[in-house]
């Protein structure tokens, strides 16, 4: 059993291995193996998640007990690893091996004759088993490491295209601005293991239910974690690199930056969530964070012109909802509002819920910028339009998932959005309402995109002749196209111990309603601007100018975070005291000893006259010397 | 008065000094190295004083070893003395510095 | 006997510092090497009364025979006679360390008990003295070969240094 827990995450990193050192190397003239490689090794793990799935389904309090192994022992101190197989892990493992599989097969189209092939599946592959090993570690310390390695996957993937020099600076961007949430949470782990002496994640858990940790101690540690979270998740304020991401290869940005590894920052406060909620001052902080992001990253959505950059918007907004859905339930639960128990489960399962839809559909939105960039070589929806009548089915899978993603009864999304809300509307009604704008807000930004993109006549070039993508990019479109539709009807909020949600009777619900009502009006609003043109959107954008500016301009929290923090405060600041103390007082002790020792050099070489008597002279004085010496001593 | 073993070493200590200021004090290189033999017929007394005075022939032996390493040294000072002022046209000792820094 | 010794001593002692006061004194090299050559002979005669006869031999023959001519030779070839033996500018300092040495070496001569032992040894030593210089165990003759290599080291340097070129 633990053989086949390891087993899942370490067949895709065979798979790197094998790839990297065998296929590489040797085979490079027959890439296509190391697709093969990669498809086998995930579906293998997607085999065995399954199976991992209804054994946890099986046991008692769907947790499966596992070993875990020594791992090192220092003096007293010993290290222990295992792996976690609860229902969070047993989802999470779904999630991750089914959206990795379908971008595998997907990338086969994709990447087809790109020169970097087998690198791309072989950190693919890594990447995968990454994640794997994140989503299994039952110990902050492996944790990290994985956690680490999905970074470090997701940097090489931005950077795939190394040569173009946007891609290797958002990269770079990425790598950084995580890391300054990652210096967090490794401050945070380093502090727990302080004060508790374990890295072990249930054990913490437990110590913090029953209040062995606690206090401004336990704020501080939980909010650590939490930036951890908000870096990887690209939550406000370390939003910034998630949308510059979107330089890797489509694909990519399906599974790392969409589906799974962003994802990462909510499974983590889920992992924790018992630990994150017993401090009110910090799940209150993922609340509003959460519901903040969520709108935020919806006014940026609304205005950009770049296929992949609206997704991305999307992306950090739909995250936003996850971390508010966690975060409210977990204010319920420190204001005593629910019972601990149930309260604990149910915050859980509220945010991974949607976390599992939301991997889903937005691996199938981005799939249709893929494809939709296939065809027309660019990502910028100006010069899109009228796809919908040359890619049929890129169109008709992108408005399911773009339906999912608004929230439409009875699609995926749906399903996930109303539980954050109506958890939302109990404990914190401010950030409900900001949800509710929110769906608004991504209904229209979602149809504004599908009516510029797929609607109206087609405003490219006229060289470019638009077809439809290969049946190896169409069918893991129709693939997930089908899970955006039906995911949501899966009882995976009750196995997560969740509310259970019934097919028709989410609709009795007023607040249902009136989400519905606020997509529709959103989509109404696309169609009245971009479809019909029955108001203008050159006119709107006038009137509201000032508004169109700061959001277009993303805030400017780019120029902020480089002009204002990087500049001012790192270059001209802080590296110019170092600088300073580096000329002045380092180089000036090397250089005054240095010169010290030449002046002295040029002083004291006068002794060498090479007078040979003054020498003779010397030696006798000093003979003298001696005997004085000892005959008024000795 | 009868003649001790301090009298050959004060006479000994005598020559030396009078060897050490002439080495000291002289220019020229030639008179330099006389002195320098001076010095060592001086050690060479106190030696063989010592031999006489302590019945060891110990003493004597280094005298002898003395007088060895006087001549190697006499003439390859000289030599060199030469081979300067072959060169230099000098053998003053104030104008011969070359190992000045 | 004692008488007689004291006698020479004395003598021998008075003209081997004239002497050698000489060499320092006069301005003629020359003349300073021939009152070197003085000094050499009264430090033989010395070594006679310290009944050091072999020695003795040893200083007339490589003092007076050798070094004395070879001194006078180098005279000869830097032609430096004309200029003399001027004192150089450290003659006061050297004056005073000879004289502070004199006067500690006095003291400590003085100060020190020597457990002399007055017998007059047997004399003559020249066999005594190669078996002390060749004796087996306690002999000298690793630093006999050295002496002989440092010699033969000596003249192939002396050639070397004033072959003319």
């Amino acid at each position: 059993m633990p053989e086949v827990a390891l087993a899942i995450f370490l067949l895709p990193i065979f798979s790197f291995v094998v790839i990297s050192l065998i296929i590489r190397p040797f085979l490079n003239k027959r890439p296509q193996l190391s697709w093969y490689v990669t498809i086998a090794s995930i579906g293998a793990s997607l085999i065995l998640s399954l199976w991992m799935l209804v054994e946890v389904i099986k046991a008692p309090g769907h947790v499966l007990p596992m070993p875990d192994y020594q791992w090192l022992v220092i003096g007293d101190t010993s290290i222990h690893l295992g792996v976690m197989a609860d229902s969070l892990a047993a989802v999470m493992l779904i999630v991750v091996t089914v959206v990795s599989l379908v971008v595998q097969i997907y990338s086969r189209g994709y990447m087809h004759g790109d020169p970097g092939y087998c690198r791309y599946f072989a950190f693919m592959s890594l990447f995968t088993g990454s994640m794997l090993g994140l989503v299994l570690a039952d110990n902050l310390l492996f944790l990290f490491v994985f956690w680490e390695l999905v970074g470090l996957c997701s940097y090489l993937l931005i950077g795939f295209w190394f040569h173009r020099p946007e891609a290797a600076r958002a990269a770079t961007k990425a790598f950084i601005v995580t890391r300054i949430g990652d210096f967090g949470f490794l401050a945070a782990i380093l502090f727990l293991y302080a004060k508790t002496g374990t890295f072990d994640i249930g054990e913490l858990q437990h110590l913090a239910l029953v209040g062995a940790i606690g206090g401004t101690a336990l704020t501080w540690a939980a909010i650590g974690i939490f930036s951890g979270a908000v870096g990887k998740s690209a939550q406000f304020p370390l939003h910034t690199w998630l949308p510059d991401a979107m330089e890797g290869p489509t694909p990519v940005s399906a599974l790392i930056h969409a589906a799974t590894m962003v994802a990462a920052g909510v499974f983590l406060v889920a992992r924790l969530f018992p630990m994150i909620a017993s401090s009110y001052e910090a799940i209150m902080t993922v609340a509003i964070i959460g519901g903040f992001t969520a709108i935020f990253a919806a006014t940026m959505g609304m205005v950009m012109n770049d296929f992949k950059r609206i997704l991305a918007y999307s992306t950090i907004s739909q995250l936003g909802y996850m971390m508010l859905g966690l975060g409210v339930v977990g204010v319920g639960v420190a204001r005593g509002a629910v019972a601990l128990e149930v309260g604990l489960a149910l915050g859980v399962a509220v945010g991974i819920f949607h976390l599992f839809n939301h991997a889903f559909f937005k691996a199938l939105l981005f799939f249709g910028a893929g494809s939709a960039s296939h065809a027309t070589g660019t990502f910028d929806i100006r010069e899109m339009g009228g796809l919908r009548k040359a890619m049929p089915w890129t169109f008709a899978t992108f408005l399911i998932g773009s339906l999912s993603i608004v929230g439409i009864w009875p699609l995926a999304g749906f399903w996930g959005k109303e539980q954050i809300l109506s958890q939302a509307w109990h404990y914190a009604p401010i950030l409900f309402y900001l949800a509710m704008i929110t769906v608004f807000m991504t209904a229209f930004y979602m149809f504004r995109l599908l009516f510029l993109a797929f609607g109206g006549e087609y405003r490219g070039g006229a060289h470019v002749s638009l077809r439809e993508s290969p049946a190896v990019m169409i069918v893991p479109m129709v693939l997930l196209a089908i899970l955006s539709v039906v995911s949501g009807w899966l009882p995976i909020s009750e196995f997560l111990g969740g509310e259970s949600h019934s097919f028709f009777g989410a609709l009795a619900s007023p607040m249902a309603w009136a989400s519905l009502l606020l997509a529709a009006l959103g989509i109404l609003l696309a169609y009245a601007i971009y479809s019909k043109k029955w108001i203008s959107a050159e006119s709107m954008r006038r009137r509201f100018a000032p508004l169109y500016t700061i959001v277009s301009r993303k805030y400017w929290f780019d120029e902020l975070y480089e002009n204002v923090f990087v500049v001012r405060i790192l270059v001209d600041g802080i590296f110019a005291l170092f600088h300073w103390f580096d000329d002045h007082i380092v180089d000036g002790m090397v250089n005054g000893i240095a010169g010290g020792t030449i002046a002295a050099g040029r002083e004291i070489r006068r002794l060498q006259t090479g007078q040979l008597q003054a020498y003779g002279l010397a030696i006798f004085i000093g003979i003298l010397a001696i005997i004085a010496f000892f005959m008024i001593f000795g | 008065m009868a003649v001790g073993l301090e009298h050959f070493l004060i006479l000994s200590a005598v020559l030396f000094s009078i060897g050490l200021y002439g080495a000291l004090a002289k220019r020229n290189a030639v008179v330099i190295l006389m002195c320098i033999e001076i010095m060592l017929n001086a050690v060479n007394i106190a030696m063989v004083a010592f031999s006489r005075y302590g019945h060891l022939l110990t003493g004597q032996v280094f005298a002898i070893f003395i007088m060895v390493v006087a001549a190697a040294e006499v003439v390859v000072g000289l030599a060199l003395v030469i081979a300067i002022y072959r060169s230099r046209e000098t053998v003053d000792v104030e104008r011969i510095d070359l190992m000045k820094w | 006997m004692e008488t007689g010794i004291a006698i020479s001593f004395w003598i021998l002692a008075a003209v081997m510092v004239a002497s050698a006061l000489a060499v320092v004194w006069l301005r003629d090299i020359f003349r300073a090497a021939l009152f070197l050559v003085l000094c050499f002979f009264s430090v033989a005669g010395v070594f006679v009364i310290l009944g050091a006869d072999f020695l003795a031999a040893a200083q007339v023959l490589i003092y007076v025979g050798a070094i004395a001519v070879l001194i006078i030779f180098a005279i000869m070839l830097t032609r430096e006679t004309q200029r003399g033996s001027p004192s150089g500018r450290f003659r006061f300092i050297a004056f005073l360390v000879g004289l502070l040495f004199l006067v500690t070496v006095t003291l400590v001569v003085v100060s020190t008990d020597w457990h002399a032992i007055t017998e007059i040894p047997a004399e003559p030593t020249t066999s005594s003295l190669a078996q002390a210089l060749f004796s087996g165990e306690s002999g000298f003759v690793l630093p006999f070969e050295i002496a002989a290599v440092l010699l033969l080291a000596a003249i192939i340097g002396a050639i070397v240094l004033v072959r003319e070129r």
